[in-house]
């Protein structure tokens, strides 16, 4: 194919809405595509979802693919592969980009190998230069940061959640709706889904949260984070953990922060015995003031903060918790 | 018999100090930190847990560990048959070098068809020195079989793989028929420690090494020359917070301050 236009966002949505991210997607590729003249495409997968087009529009997409079918229901690789693969070859982007999510971790690299080209994954900046794009990615657990340029088309990025800025939503915004065929043999579909469940987090969302009580390895126990709950519930706030802390069985995995677990954007988040390994600090690239309790003076944690005590977190955080609770009845 | 290949690859220890951590930006290559040998990716190494465990459920079965890389990435190679794994292959050759995971997972591709037949290929989830976790995914697409990501659990029965995945907000329990490519995430849980023993015996268990020629792939194919992602930039980002560290006569004392310091910047 040649003579390729456009920037396509895969949409996601999420229950019964347009995903945050895809939103947070859809504001790079309208900045990218005026940058290039070129218009925004989003390509729609879902069984219903053909409503939510007028919302995908009105964040910024020129041009909405609808692939509506049963089929599509929920996200399964061998279905959502050739549908999104045909969308991409009806539209003939110059650019694709996808969330950095469940999806778009399994998707991006898929659709990538069919479209015969590459991804560029869960990248931090996207920029025009030359006319090519410019993909900004961490890597090695956020110790370095990589450029990358493509030389396939089109070229492809995963982009990290709360890395970008959504538009303003704009209801008069004007766009076109085409729908496309699923064309999808369900024994393509060699994956069968038997069981999925949510493990709803008490309170508040980690991702909407603007104060997160963060507790690493060096809580020690179950009733350690107990008391962070405390501390967190007192501040409506919620709290996160460490991949350390998770495998040590202290917290869900639903709360890890980092590299492999949520990026956050609170604006205070609190590290109690976190040594601040960057593939945990890379799901906090969007926390506005991070203050940390470490024993040890030379945690790398205290590199990103604004305020630190060292010390045992014991001694700290019950008194630091009655402060509070007195400030905030005061 | 169920045959398992494990792709394993050799990464520069990424709990190491991030103080320490430096690359040289001319050659666009991380520079190895004196003292810290290079490990094994542990999610990979958590595939051949799986693999071992599937092993032990089923009775027979033989696992084939896989490594692209260096005349050095034998350790890893080494460490997993330590594990309990059967015997190695190592993909070396200067073609295959600073390939994007395209370039890489075709050369793994190649070797995973000449190992023929395989039941399950397993793989890391993200290998720890680039984080990107495509390779799995296009080795399923090069040899045409489905590929389950994220997997915590992993059980086979009648030539169907039950798999658990982690999501970001729970879990998926998803059935697929064999052959698959599945990879590994941390959840699986601490995988074994080899005794010495098994170190020894791993010592005279074969390792094969290919080239791109033995697995009649054209240097053009693979590594840089075969990659359409050009790494174009490569340096630390500069981290700019400045810590202001809070003390008192008691921890107490710091405690309080610390609540009024975060009340007056009205964080809480
Ligand atoms: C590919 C990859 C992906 C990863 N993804 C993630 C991810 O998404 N999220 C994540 O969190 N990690 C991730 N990790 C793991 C990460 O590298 C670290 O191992 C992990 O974040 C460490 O967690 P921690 O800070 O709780 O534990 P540790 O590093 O063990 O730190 C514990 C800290 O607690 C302090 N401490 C101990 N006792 C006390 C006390 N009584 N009072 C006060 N302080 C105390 C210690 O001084 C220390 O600094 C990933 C790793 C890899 C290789």
């Amino acid at each position: 194919m040649a003579n390729e236009s456009g920037v396509l966002v895969i949409a996601e949505t999420a229950d019964g809405a347009v995903a945050g991210i895809t939103l947070e997607v859809l504001g790079a590729a309208r900045r990218l595509a005026d940058g290039l003249g070129q218009p925004v495409q989003a390509a729609l997968l879902g069984q219903g979802v053909e409503p939510l087009a007028q919302a995908l529009i009105a964040a910024g997409a020129d041009k909405v693919y609808v692939v509506d079918a049963p089929i599509l229901a929920e996200y399964q690789t061998d279905a959502f592969v050739p549908a999104a693969e045909k969308v991409c070859r009806e539209a003939n982007p110059s650019i694709v980009l996808l969330g950095q999510t469940d999806v778009g971790r399994d998707l991006g690299p898929r659709l990538a190998f069919r479209l015969g080209t590459a991804v560029a994954m869960d990248c931090l900046d996207l920029a025009i230069s030359g006319g090519r794009l410019v993909m900004t990615r961490a890597c090695y657990g956020g110790n370095a940061n990589a450029q990358h340029t493509c030389k396939a088309m089109p070229q492809m990025a995963t982009v990290r959640v709360k890395s970008q800025e959504p538009l303003a939503p704009d209801a008069s915004r004007q766009g076109q709706v085409i729908k496309v065929a699923a064309d999808i043999d369900p024994a393509a579909v060699r994956t069968k889904i038997t069981d999925r469940r949510k493990v709803e987090a008490e309170g508040i969302r980690l991702e909407d949260a603007e104060v997160i009580v963060g507790g690493g390895r060096g809580v020690g126990s179950l009733e350690g984070f107990q008391t962070l709950t405390e501390l967190a519930d007192l501040m409506k706030g919620a709290v996160g953990s460490t991949r350390a802390a998770c495998d040590a069985g202290f917290c869900s995995v639903a709360t890890q922060i980092g590299l492999t677990g949520k990026v956050v954007s609170p604006a205070l988040y609190i590290a109690v015995g976190i040594s601040g390994a960057s593939q945990h600090m890379a799901g906090l690239s969007g926390a506005k003031n991070i203050v940390a309790i470490n024993k040890d003076p030379e945690a790398n944690v205290f590199r990103y903060c604004r305020y630190g005590i060292v010390s045992d977190w014991k001694a700290v955080v019950p008194t630091f918790l009655s402060k509070v609770r007195q400030l905030k009845a005061g | 018999m169920l045959h398992m290949i494990c792709c394993v690859k050799q990464v520069p220890d990424p709990e190491a100090p991030a103080s320490q951590f430096k690359v040289d930006e001319a050659a666009k290559k991380v520079l190895p930190i004196p003292g810290v040998d290079p490990v094994a990716d542990e999610y990979a190494v958590r595939g051949v847990e799986a693999a071992l465990r599937i092993r032990e459920a089923v009775g027979e079965a033989k696992i084939t560990i896989l490594t692209l890389g260096p005349e050095a990435a034998r350790d890893a190679v080494k460490k997993a048959l330590a594990m309990g794994a059967d015997e190695g292959v190592q993909l070396t050759d200067k073609a295959f070098e600073d390939g994007d995971s395209f370039a890489t997972a075709r050369a793994l591709a190649a070797a995973i068809k000449k190992l023929e037949p395989v039941d399950i290929v397993f793989c890391g989830r993200q290998a720890p020195d680039w984080d990107v976790g495509v390779t799995p995914s296009v080795i399923a697409e090069l040899l045409g079989v489905p590929c389950v990501t994220r997997a915590c659990d992993v059980k086979v029965s009648d030539g169907t793989l039950k798999v658990e995945r982690v999501l970001m907000d729970g879990f998926e329990t998803v059935e697929v028929r064999l052959p698959a490519v599945v990879t590994i995430s941390n959840e699986l849980g601490e995988p074994r420690y080899p005794q010495l023993r098994e170190i020894m015996a791993a010592a005279r268990k074969p390792v094969a090494v290919w080239s791109a020629a033995d697995l009649g792939l054209d240097p053009s194919q693979v590594g840089a020359a075969g990659s359409v992602l050009s790494l174009d930039r490569l340096y630390v980002p500069v981290q700019e917070a400045q810590c202001e560290f809070i003390e008192g006569e008691t921890m107490e004392e710091a405690a309080e301050k610390l609540a009024t310091k975060l009340r007056e910047a009205k964080l809480i």
